[in-house]
């Protein structure tokens, strides 16, 4: 709906604007405390009367007014169900294939690049580092595809500030780019837990779409299936308005005591083990790392482009 | 007409378009030049008879002049192309800079091994993949920053992570690791062992006075807990009633909700519908 600027924006004589402004600005108040006024009325004659108070106005957020698109993931898809059975990951979650992660980094790492490495090879047990000596990142894809690893992570930095993130799924692909900021290293996370050697759990949050799901896959699949609940580790891939989260908790469950206790008798609890970062996904590439390569997603750079559209 | 001496003499002590002067030492832009020195020996222009090196799209070309064109400018340079191959290249400026002075042969040498070596470099350097350099709008880091950080607070974190958590629980994800409520479950495994011990006395006398109303499959095991419900109901009323309600309504870890938890004691016996609710 147009804003009272947007309808009197067009009036160019300036007292007649600020006059009919006023007016309607006037009006617009007395509306709603109408409005306010009729909605306490009848929330307070529900109560008296005993009965459930009216409904609250919903919020409106991105969330609830998200523009789907016709590539969003209804639960019982079975053209879906079947493309997953035959994709890239499909022999990974079929527990046919154990991950192997190869990790390296960019020409010239810094020192808080290896920070960064020694705190991600506790959040994957199954991933080795390697030194990335002057490699291109074809030939590293193609050594580790030899190897037998499943994934290649190519870590990215800028003065001193890791900025980037190749994931490559082998030994087929694809390949994601991410774009990796508000990076918070365990060390700067207050009262931060340590890391044991536990594989962590795994949390896919919000991947609703068919290239969210893609990319959801291609980020579990750098975990290993075989957790280890005794260690307690949850390792959290959280998708909100093509935000990727990443946190790193220690969880414990609690039973609640007093009121608390009526409503949800267990309480999960959670200290941070870090490191924290955000992903945003640039492109998505069909095939192991290749600039000609065949480009299933990429960010739009349209002015078009509403707020409301999401990709993942 | 062409005078050598009086040419490097305006250009030693007047001004040269392509001279430039540095503080230690003086270059020439010229770009006949051989050495890229501004001397005598190297001008390009005070020397009537000279000899140069260029490169003209990745080929290499003997440049010469002699006094007998000099009245010909547009003809002033004879143009020779060099062989591909480095040593046939030098065999060739041997060839025709016979009899010309020794420096200009020597420098003319010199450039042809640094061109050929630069030619070599480039062309390594374009097969060698290289980083692609990606600019970075400020603006829109900006935007995405703010964008980020508001994805965060709707994202609400601990609680999404926590309320998976608590759904994995529920759904048995854990298996017995955990057993909720605490003091429920090991009220049920003390009065297991119990039972176990006093089983056989109580069983057939309780069998026909309560058990009818609940026509369950697991006799026996509802014997059990009637037996314990019976015994203990003045120590610990309340727990008992729900344990025994529990059993009654049927096996919760598979209702719809997932409000059931599986236990240590089910796992135990398996034929046990001994499931909490919490």
């Amino acid at each position: 709906m147009a804003t009272i600027g947007q309808l009197t924006s067009h009036i160019a004589n300036k007292q007649v604007r600020n006059e009919k402004y006023a007016q309607l600005k006037h009006k617009q108040k007395k509306d709603q405390k109408k409005e306010r006024i009729k909605r306490q009325r009848e929330a307070a004659a529900a109560e008296s009367q005993g009965l459930a108070p009216p409904p609250r106005k919903v919020q409106k957020t991105l969330e609830n007014t998200r523009a789907w698109d016709e590539t969003r993931i209804q639960p019982d898809d079975a053209e879906n169900a079947a493309d997953i059975a035959e994709d890239e990951f499909a022999s990974y979650f079929n527990r046919q294939e154990t991950p192997k992660v190869l990790l390296t980094t960019c020409y010239k790492p810094s020192k808080l690049m290896f920070e960064l490495l020694a705190e991600l090879l506790d959040v994957l047990p199954v991933a080795y580092y390697y030194k990335r000596q002057g490699y291109s990142v074809k030939k590293v894809a193609e050594y580790a595809s030899n190897r037998g690893f499943t994934n290649l992570i190519v870590l990215n930095e800028n003065r001193k500030e890791v900025n980037g993130l190749l994931l490559v799924h082998l030994p087929h692909g694809p390949t994601a780019q991410f774009r990796l900021s508000n990076l918070k290293l365990a060390r700067d996370i207050k009262g931060h837990a340590r890391a044991t050697h536990h594989k962590p759990e795994v949390i896919m949050n919000n991947f609703d779409t068919v290239i969210g799901q893609r990319v959801g896959r291609l980020l579990a699949s750098l975990f290993s299936q075989d957790s280890a609940f005794k260690g307690r580790q949850v390792a959290t891939f959280h998708n909100q308005r093509d935000f990727i989260f990443f946190r790193h908790h220690r969880y414990l469950f609690e039973e609640k005591k007093g009121k608390l206790a009526a409503k949800e008798p267990v309480g999960a609890r959670l200290q941070e083990i870090g490191p924290r970062f955000t992903l945003r996904l640039r492109s998505l590439q069909a095939g192991v790392f290749d600039k000609a390569g065949e480009v299933e997603w990429k960010k739009k750079a349209s002015l078009k482009a509403t707020r409301r559209e999401f990709a993942l | 007409m062409q005078n050598d001496a009086i040419i490097w003499q305006v250009i030693n002590h007047h001004h040269c378009t392509f001279k430039v002067k540095t503080r230690t030492q003086n270059f020439c832009r010229n770009e006949y030049n051989v050495t890229g020195l501004c001397n005598r020996s190297s001008c390009p222009l005070a020397n009537s008879r000279y000899a140069t090196i260029k490169e003209e799209g990745g080929r290499l070309y003997l440049y010469m002049k002699t006094i007998e064109r000099a009245h010909m400018p547009s003809k002033l340079w004879q143009k020779i192309r060099l062989k591909r191959s480095y040593v046939q290249a030098l065999e060739q400026i041997d060839e025709h800079l016979a009899y010309w002075p020794k420096f200009l042969v020597h420098k003319n040498k010199q450039r042809l091994t640094k061109i050929t070596q630069y030619l070599i470099r480039m062309r390594k350097l374009t097969v060698r993949p290289r980083p692609a350099l990606v600019t970075v709008p400020a603006r829109t880091e900006k935007r995405e920053a703010r964008r980020e950080a508001k994805a965060e607070t709707a994202a609400q974190l601990e609680r999404a992570i926590e309320a998976e958590l608590l759904k994995r629980l529920q759904t048995g994800t854990y298996g017995d690791i955990y057993n909720f409520p605490t003091k429920q479950y090991e009220a049920v495994l003390d009065k297991a062992e119990e039972a176990e011990a006093e089983a056989e006395e109580f069983v057939e006398a309780e069998d026909g006075e309560e058990e009818d109303e609940q026509a369950d499959e697991e006799e026996e095991e509802e014997i059990e807990y009637v037996d314990d419900a019976d015994v203990d109901l003045d120590e610990d009323e309340d727990m008992e009633d729900m344990d025994f309600e529990d059993r009654r309504d049927g096996d919760l870890a598979s209702d719809s909700e997932g409000r059931g938890v599986v236990t240590r004691a089910q796992a135990l016996d398996p034929g046990a519908k001994a499931t909490l609710a919490w």
